[in-house]
């Protein structure tokens, strides 16, 4: 979460946040003992299960008693089946989800910060099924892609279109799950355009026009390079969220049919449920270090950008 | 190390009984002398009539106790909560829960109360007790009635087109390309509900057994597997084939469990292989139609040895923590006798035979039962499915049959798949002989 405040505050001013460590160097302003309550529940909630989770990851475990068996887990994460196919799956689903959201995203937000009608009750209507719980989206769009009698299949048939076989399609599968997913995500991430485009200062369009230039170009030379900090935003978001998603794919498909739409998280599921708990904590220690290394690196890149400008 | 679990486990348990409590301690209604127990059992329509039916029964005969029914989820999720309760020490008072490989997973030993002794188990059907013992101790009584995993059919299908039923895998073939000429679905698949994608494979476990009896203790052992071994082979194989071959209904990847059966009543399909515990199902949902139904077993190579794969029926246990162990066992007596077995009856009907020694099926028993009863009967006619002879059992057989039917995986892919999936499985439980 440390993350996305300080993304989300650099808006177009870089100075402001040049300013805020000198306010917070110096002694603190409150006695340690201030800190204590949530020191505790930081430590019991976090640190102790993610220190007890990289140590789990290390043995057999049962519930009832464990071994120790070192890397055993690792190699054995590593040469599941699935893995590869999880792998490949997570990423293709990161990078569609949060490809889309950002194209989308951008769209809508220059459309609803312009002047057309009803626009209060639009920004509403776009932001809606981002406050909808992922497993109720994902049992209506079961239904409403089901083959035979789902109403999008029906609806393509009036067009004499023969829909595809959405959820049950092995080709087909892990894209229907990304596209709801792009459905019930692209109001977040045009919120977040629409707050990165607000604040761009009225004068450079205004400037712009004086010099004849098209609504497009204002919108290639302006909107986009200085929705910038949006941009990464949006990416960094969405792009974790696609990296452990996991409610919506098992609402909808369970990694189905077969392995054909599994994701690193539904392997590491799946394991939990047979019960293997040190083989799908080890998957999770995996996880967390894949996450990592990719997000880390991208915000590091993706705010330098930002303060050069 | 056993000791440092040990030590964590209250922290755990507090947590949990913060969110129970609130449920759980709510026994302080009736008169003083009543005394509480609880009973956990899963989620499934029929588990659940049949458990109120005992439930009542069982207090009307014992005035001085009451049980509470909890319910729980299916599948996997139910698994974990059953490990997690025992392991944190908030069991209900008795629970039910599978027999066989998942029975082993609980650590019987360390967790269940050992019921060897108590006088019920005398009645208890000798097949039955291995698959809820643990060590030199029985753990478990039986619930309800064992079934089997099984083709059943549409006998007016059957009875327009003339067809005879198959003794073998060839005949069976024969009658579903039958079956496809006459523009009904052969075989039934709903991978919807991928567990019942599996019976091609665990319902041809007893023509494994037949052909080669000595599979269950070597595969345990680790010395075949399913890829190796022709006949076990076979469930694999025959899967593949009915998918080329066209035999399956056209939506199968999307039917689901209860639309499989409903086709099969209606005759919109001929052959579901599937287990026999669906005839409650069909009794509940479409009772004047279920003598429409016959069973037969999945067939083999050779007629003179097809054989029927029985599913013996989930047990029910007590923990060590539990504060009530003497009421507790008084129901577990009350489930192993045959009131507890005519409550089963008189809720949900049956779907095989009672396991326990005088309870008698009632004079009207489903078609779909009384084509299974001569294999029960005859020991060389059945066999019990793999996971009752053999703790081995891997967790992604379902997703690999339902590539196997889909025709995204091949048989024999799909079988080695399997024995690594098993490998696994043997590892994670430190089986003997894998590590």
């Amino acid at each position: 979460m440390t993350t996305h405040t300080t993304m989300t505050t650099p808006s177009v001013r870089p100075r402001q946040i040049t300013d805020a460590p000198r306010r917070r160097r110096g002694r603190s302003a409150y006695p340690y003992w201030f800190y204590l309550p949530a020191a505790v529940i930081y430590t019991v909630l976090f640190l102790v299960p993610t220190v007890a989770s990289f140590f789990f990851s290390f043995t057999r475990w049962s519930l009832f008693d464990f071994t120790f068996i070192g890397l055993d887990n690792f190699v054995q994460f590593f040469k599941e089946p699935a893995l590869i196919k999880g792998l490949v799956n997570t990423f293709i689903y990161g990078v569609v989800t949060s490809g889309l959201k950002v194209v989308l995203g951008m769209l809508l937000g220059v459309l609803l910060t312009s002047q057309i009608i009803a626009r209060g009750f639009l920004r509403s209507v776009l932001f809606f099924p981002v406050l909808l719980s992922s497993i109720g989206v994902g049992m209506v769009f079961t239904v409403l892609m089901d083959p035979n009698n789902g109403l999008i299949n029906d609806a393509l048939a009036l067009f004499g279109i023969d829909g595809p076989k959405w959820l049950t399609d092995p080709a087909w599968a892990l894209m229907s799950v990304a596209l709801v997913d792009v459905w019930k995500g692209v109001g977040l991430a045009t919120v977040i355009y629409i707050a990165g485009i607000v604040s761009i200062p009225a004068e450079y369009f205004e400037a712009a026009k004086v010099d004849g230039a098209s609504s497009f170009k204002s919108f290639w030379n302006i909107t986009l390079p200085l929705a910038r900090p949006a941009t990464a935003t949006v990416i960094i978001l969405s792009l974790i969220g696609g990296l452990r998603s996991f409610d919506l794919i098992w609402a909808m498909t369970k990694g189905g049919p077969g392995f054909t739409s599994d994701v690193i998280a539904s392997v590491i599921y799946k394991q939990y449920q047979a019960g293997f708990y040190g083989l799908s904590t080890a998957g999770n220690v995996v996880l967390f270090l894949i996450v990592t290394a990719i997000v880390v690196p991208l915000s590091m890149f993706l705010n330098r950008k930002e303060v050069e400008q | 190390m056993k000791s440092f679990t040990r030590r964590l486990a209250p922290a755990a348990a507090g947590a949990m009984a913060l969110g129970l409590a609130l449920t759980g301690c709510s026994g302080s209604s009736g008169n003083a002398n009543q005394t509480t127990i609880t009973w956990l059992v899963d989620n499934g329509e029929s588990t659940v009539s049949a458990a109120e039916q005992i439930v009542e029964d069982f207090q009307a005969a014992n005035p001085g106790i009451k049980v509470d029914l909890e319910t729980r989820p299916q599948g996997g999720d139910g698994d974990n909560l059953i490990k997690t309760r025992l392991s944190t020490g908030d069991m209900a008072d008795v629970f039910s829960y599978n027999t066989g490989s998942l029975f082993q997973q609980i650590s019987p030993q360390q967790n269940l109360t050992p019921i060897t002794n108590e006088p019920y188990i005398a009645k208890v059907s000798e097949t039955f007790k291995p698959t809820v013992t643990a060590g030199s101790d029985i753990y478990g009584v039986p619930v309800g009635t064992g079934f089997a995993g099984a083709v059943l059919y549409n006998k007016k299908v059957y009875e327009k087109l003339g067809l005879s039923v198959p003794k073998t895998w060839d005949q069976f073939m024969e009658n579903s390309r039958k079956i496809k000429d006459s523009g009904v679905a052969p075989i039934l698949q709903s991978y919807q509900a991928t567990w019942s994608s599996q019976l091609f494979v665990l319902g041809d476990f007893a023509n494994v057994a037949k052909a080669s009896p000595n599979f269950a203790a070597d595969y345990t052992a680790n010395k075949t597997k399913y890829s190796t071994d022709p006949a076990a082979f076979k469930g694999f194989q025959h899967q593949e084939e009915a998918a080329k071959a066209g035999l399956f209904n056209e939506d199968f990847a999307s039917t689901t469990y209860e639309e499989a059966l409903q086709k099969l009543v209606d005759g919109e399909g001929a052959q579901y292989p599937i287990l026999s515990s669906s005839l409650t199902a069909i009794q509940l949902t479409f009772p004047e139609k279920i003598n429409d139904i016959g069973l037969f077993p999945l067939p083999g190579d050779d007629a003179s040895k097809n054989a029927l794969t029985v599913w013996l029926p989930g047990g029910a246990y007590t923990p060590k923590t539990s504060k009530h162990p003497e009421e507790a066992k008084k129901l577990l007596a009350f489930i192993a006798s045959k009131a507890g077995c005519d409550a089963v009856t008189k809720a949900v009907g049956v779907s095989g035979p009672y396991l326990v020694d005088d309870c008698e099926l009632p004079a009207e028993v489903p078609a779909a039962v009384k084509d299974m009863l001569p294999y029960f009967e005859d020991p060389a006619k059945n066999s019990p499915a793999l996971e009752f002879l053999s703790p081995v059992k891997g967790p992604s057989l379902e997703q690999i049959t339902v590539e196997v039917g889909s025709g995204i995986r091949s048989a024999k892919d799909g079988a080695a798949l399997y024995d690594e999936d098993v490998t696994k499985q043997a590892k994670q439980l430190n089986l003997p002989g894998w590590n």
